[in-house]
């Protein structure tokens, strides 16, 4: 196993994950329970305050009827299940894929410059503002993106991906460091 | 690299992009009242233009979306994009 400090990463807290695709009545209902309006927006996200001090849940606009809810595992139970209750009686799917995912925290000098070694997106804070997220690909392996500050990303990733994606990024690190 | 432009996302690199085929290929709306031939064309037969052509794409490693596109076959330029369910921009039939 490649270790994650020489890529410049460190693994996320560990969280629960969410994929809710329906239409606005959905949406609408999902934000109620969700604590603030979800992304309408291409590559919005939005953000509510968990049931565990401190921290916060997280919902990114990933299409146009595509949310993925982010929250730490602590609150997942709570989140899921104003989820469902709100969501009830409206036609939606909210499918759990926590395990499929692995969360990776990508910070240090200039990690814009690491992802877009092989990542054609444009990065730039005018063109990627903090807390913009999209899914993208990194070179051949699908991630989800997200801009949590201006020099750091959260990246999600398959579980069966993130061994490829850790190890590309430490040998980008490398170079970076050369 | 060339940018696509995905009508939900904005401009994004073709790497996130899959093709699609031919765009508005109506399927006939009576199958049992379509002569075989009528059938097999629906089914098999596209344009091969050298020139403009509609297109369907999806942004799969983007936000999933198909779209059509109306790109020229000869430049690779795509000359505009829209969602699925609009008429084609420059008004020409697809078939």
């Amino acid at each position: 196993m490649i270790n994650l400090a020489s890529a410049g990463l460190v693994a996320a807290p560990e969280s629960r994950r969410w994929v809710l695709r329906g239409h606005a009545v959905a949406m609408a209902a999902a934000g109620a329970a969700f604590g603030s309006p979800l992304p309408t927006r291409a590559g919005e996200v939005a953000q509510a305050a968990s049931s565990i001090a401190d921290t916060a849940r997280a919902a990114l606009w990933l299409g146009p009827d595509e949310v993925w809810f982010i929250t730490p595992v602590e609150d997942g139970a709570a989140l899921e299940g104003a989820l469902r209750t709100a969501l009830a009686a409206v036609p939606h799917a909210l499918v759990d894929i926590s395990h499929r995912q692995v969360g990776l925290l990508l910070q240090g000098t200039d990690p814009a410059w690491l992802l877009n070694a092989v990542c054609p997106l444009d990065l730039s804070l005018a063109a990627f503002p903090v807390n913009c997220c999209t899914r993208t690909l990194f070179n051949k392996a699908e991630i989800v993106l997200w801009r949590t500050g201006p020099a750091a990303f959260r990246l999600e990733t398959g579980r069966s991906f993130s061994g490829y994606v850790v190890g590309l990024l430490a040998e980008i690190a490398r170079e970076q460091a050369a | 690299m060339l940018l696509i432009h995905c009508p939900y996302c904005g401009q994004r690199p073709e790497l996130e992009f899959r093709h699609g085929g031919q765009a508005h290929v109506a399927r006939p709306a009576d199958p049992s009242a379509t002569s075989i031939d009528e059938w097999a064309d629906y089914l098999y037969l596209r344009e091969n233009p050298k020139g403009l052509h509609a297109e369907r794409w999806r942004h799969v490693h983007g936000c999933g979306r198909f779209f059509n596109a109306l790109r020229d076959t000869t430049t690779d330029v795509f000359v505009s994009t829209y969602r699925c369910g609009e008429p084609r921009p420059d008004g020409g039939s697809a078939r």
